[in-house]
């Protein structure tokens, strides 16, 4: 068991010395979900005082291996090595005891109490007596140096809702070092931050690692990791693609470890049938509120499906909520076939033959506690109706006709939703949307939480509506999806479009540039030969 | 009818045998004439009351409505002497105001149902006091009127006529929730509200639609209690109504979480509360205990359907646990 903790380590002053024992290592680590490898044969260490940059894709496996060393979930096989213990695999308490801390993209403060009250929560300092009362004086000794120590420029009684996000994250980090934490485990702590602030934080990490703990930095802001790691690790499909010591650390090598292969097999929709169309939906320099300050145009295209990728927060979501009316549009236009169209709510966007498949299948998708036939019809009721009042053979009519079309796998239409698997569930969504008449069709992350049989499913019914002539926009952050199904692929980053690549310029790697806003590299330069 | 409304009818007819076996004054005409009379009352406010539960909200202003609508009722036709119908009119599109007011702070200024209409409750009680000088509103010895008396008060057939209004409303109600189109949406957004609006549901205009016809119906049973009563004094009258319409929604299997209730069970959760007030009154309990034996029966009835509800969950899970294990072999 680790039990040799905490012995001395923090007044260590020694920084990243190659020789000096690691303090965490992980030995051909494998883990397996029911059908998916997550992680297989991975191997790293962490020294005192190194600040790892851990990069790769969406599912690449990060997540499993921050669970891993969480102690959340145990792996099937392999060593993990803290502090020269061996285990098969943490506990939470193990990992919380041998000094693992974790600051997530997240935050886990409370906002109504004050930056002292969080970061010893549970734990505060007591005074004598039967009344238990917190004793301020002495939790305000115990935070003053932490605070330091992180590079505060805040008090300990302020508010945790008046600090800004990165003052945020500083809490969590102090609130790491409160427990005497040896190593820090950062996830995407930057991804929300505005520019200045990404400084500070950068700042704080460099601050850390002079005190000799450990960093392990995870971001898809890959200039980022450029300054502040001493090593890169790549993860792909959940194996170690390489390891780039602080010499050969360079953006282009980080993207081709992160890529490394050609698509495998290239997920398809089945190629066009025919040429695209007129432009149908045209959005003009429209806000939305996540980014007031970034106008973003983008049009979609009769009989085409446009793929939207982007990192997550990159506000591709957004964009969809407000094309879908559920969102306010803080300027700009919209025209649907030529005309203007203002769309206030949802229902408008619905009138209009604008429909969206939302990110959150269970939340907002389908009404799991009604039938498959109840939420096929929900959009569209009045016309299964007369005089008000519903009638239910038409319903069934409907529902039985697309459950039959889509393939639903359920004993009868009048089957709770909440019953179905994931991919079923999606097929009612897209049921209840094509038993009317789309013209502009937007999918928010189409496949996820979905078997591959489903998926397949879905990108043929994707491929059907364009043929149809419906103009078809696919979110996705899953890189091979994007290349595979679209016929041609939006990026963005940080709020806006950062640019649209042709069949021809599909590769991760331009997509991948794109989402850090960096210049793809294109077929044809600029002015071309045609 | 749901099991849920048929254990419910059972335990009426339970109820109702054993108040008959130690009182038999229980089934005499008299007793059953009156207490159809109150089911009538409390049964039009109890179905107001549960359009807007099922969305998930709740109506905290309608007791104090109540005193307000009743005490102005009896003062446009007793003082003002205005005529009955067209007071009538009145009192009813004073509710739907009032409703719809309530159901546009909470949809469009996203106020809480509960701040909005606790709000109402203190706010309607102060008015009607003040608009009597904390008086009494009444009638002036021999003024009559034969035909809104005859309609809230009077009986035909051996029914009062205030509880055939209960049965016309109800059918109309039911057929409102249960088969229309605005019933299925009020029943999409109770579960979940933005899934519904994900559908292209209106789901501000519908929830707005559910105060409106609470409105509408507690003007109504204002007016029939006003007719019952002849004189209030809007300090105490219609005092915890909303009470009693919300226990009547509870008791009928609605859920305050709203998407879920029928119209046939806020109807037997009414008649179970005035069968109980009856029962005090004729089993000889001391009066005062009365809230309290309401209180315990809606306690032990909700605990009842919620531990059956986790009984039958179990023994479902454990049925497809043995067909799964059954059905293994056979694949």
């Amino acid at each position: 068991m680790a039990h040799r903790l905490l012995s001395g380590a923090m007044t260590s002053t020694d920084t990243t010395h190659p020789d000096t024992a690691p303090f965490l290592s992980l030995e051909a680590v494998r883990k397996t979900y029911p059908g998916v490898v997550a992680l297989d044969r991975f191997s790293m260490e962490v020294r005192p005082g190194e600040v790892i940059g851990l990069v790769g894709e969406n599912g690449a496996g990060k997540s499993t291996l921050m669970k891993i060393l969480g102690g959340v979930t145990r792996p099937d096989s392999g060593t993990i090595t803290v502090d020269g213990v061996a285990h098969d695999g943490l506990t939470v308490e193990q990992s919380i005891g041998s000094g693992i801390a974790f600051v997530h993209q997240e935050l886990n403060l409370f906002e109504n109490l004050d930056v002292a009250a969080n970061i010893f929560f549970g734990r505060e300092p007591l005074k004598a007596g039967p009344l238990r009362l917190v004793d301020r004086a002495k939790l305000r000794d115990m935070v003053a140096p932490l605070l330091k120590r992180v590079g505060a420029n805040f008090s300990a009684d302020a508010p945790v809702a008046s600090l800004s996000l990165a003052q945020q994250q500083m809490v969590e980090i102090a609130k790491a070092l409160s427990i005497r934490a040896r190593l820090v485990i950062l996830d995407e702590p930057t991804s929300s931050l505005p520019m200045a602030e990404t400084e500070k934080l950068l700042d704080v990490i460099k601050g850390l690692k002079a005190q000799g703990i450990s960093v392990i930095f995870i971001s898809h802001r890959l200039h980022e990791i450029e300054r502040v790691a001493d090593r890169v690790v790549v993860l792909r499909d959940g194996t170690l693609a390489g390891t780039l010591a602080k010499d050969r650390i360079n953006h282009d090598e980080m993207v081709r470890l992160m890529i490394g292969r050609m698509l495998k097999e290239r997920e398809k929709a089945g190629e066009a049938t025919r040429a695209p169309g007129s432009v149908a939906l045209s959005a003009e320099a429209i806000r939305t509120s996540t980014y007031p300050d970034r106008p973003v145009s983008i049009e979609l295209r009769r009989a085409e499906i446009l793929g939207l990728a982007g990192l997550v927060g990159s506000g591709r979501t957004e964009l969809a909520r407000v094309l879908f009316g559920i969102d306010e549009r803080l300027a700009g236009s919209v025209t649907l076939d030529g005309k203007p169209l203002n769309v206030g709510s949802a229902a408008d966007a619905v009138a209009n033959g604008i429909f969206l498949v939302p990110e959150d299948r269970k939340l907002t998708g389908i009404l799991l506690d009604l039938s498959i036939a109840q939420n096929i019809t929900l959009p569209n009721l009045p016309a299964h109706a007369r005089r008000s009042l519903v009638s239910p053979g038409a319903e069934l009519a409907t529902a039985e006709k697309q459950k039959k079309n889509l393939g639903i796998k359920a004993p009868s239409v009048l089957t709770r939703t909440g019953t179905l698997s994931g991919g079923n569930q999606q097929k009612v969504v897209l049921a209840k949307w094509l038993a009317m008449n789309p013209k502009v069709m937007i999918l928010d992350e189409p496949t996820r939480g979905i078997d591959i049989g489903a998926k397949a499913e879905i990108y043929g019914l994707m491929r059907a509506l364009a043929d149809a002539g419906v103009a078809v926009l696919m979110i996705s952050s899953d890189m091979e999806e994007v290349i595979g199904v679209s016929d041609r692929i939006a990026v963005m980053h940080e709020g806006q479009i950062s640019g649209i690549l042709d069949k021809d310029d599909f590769s991760q790697e331009n997509v991948l540039l794109l989402a850090v806003g960096k210049k793809p590299k294109l077929l044809q330069a600029a002015g071309g030969v045609q | 009818m749901s099991k849920k409304d048929l254990g419910l009818l059972i335990l009426i007819l339970v109820v109702g045998a054993v108040v008959t076996a130690i009182n038999p004054r229980f089934l005499s005409a008299i007793n059953l004439a009156n207490t159809s009379n109150l089911v009538a009352l409390f049964g039009i406010l109890s179905i107001g009351q549960a359009f807007v539960i099922i969305t998930g909200g709740i109506e905290l202003s309608v007791g104090s409505l109540i005193a307000l609508l009743g005490t102005l009722f009896i003062d446009f036709i007793a003082v003002r002497e205005l005529d009955w119908p067209l007071a009538f009119v009145v009192i009813i599109v004073l509710g739907a105001v009032i409703g719809f007011v309530h159901g546009w702070l909470i949809t469009r200024l996203k106020l809480q149902p509960f701040v909005v209409t606790l709000c109402g409750l203190l706010i309607y009680r102060g008015v009607a006091r003040f608009y009597t000088a904390d008086g009494t509103a009444g009638f002036a010895f021999g003024q009559n009127f034969p035909t809104l008396e005859f309609l809230t008060a009077g009986r035909s057939y051996g029914l009062p006529n205030s509880f055939i209004a209960l049965i016309v409303i109800a059918i109309v109600m039911w057929v409102v929730l249960h088969r229309s189109v605005f019933g299925r949406y009020l029943y999409a957004i109770g579960k979940n509200e933005e899934a519904a609006k994900y559908s292209g549901i209106r789901t501000g205009r519908i929830i707005i639609a559910a105060y409106v016809i609470c409105g509408v119906l507690t003007a109504l049973s204002a007016i029939y209690f006003a007719m019952y009563t002849r004189s209030i004094s809007p300090a105490s009258h219609g005092q915890f109504y909303e009470l009693y319409a919300i226990a009547a929604a509870v008791l009928g299997g609605f859920s305050l979480r709203g998407g879920e209730g029928s119209l046939v069970g806020v109807i037997l959760g009414t008649v179970l509360l005035q069968e109980l007030q009856n029962l005090v009154n004729l089993l000889g309990i001391p009066s005062s205990l009365n809230f309290a034996v309401m209180g315990g029966v809606i306690l032990i009835g909700v605990l009842v359907d919620q531990q059956w509800g986790v009984f039958r969950a179990r023994r479902r899970m454990i049925e497809a646990t043995r067909q799964n294990v059954a059905g293994a072999p056979a694949e």
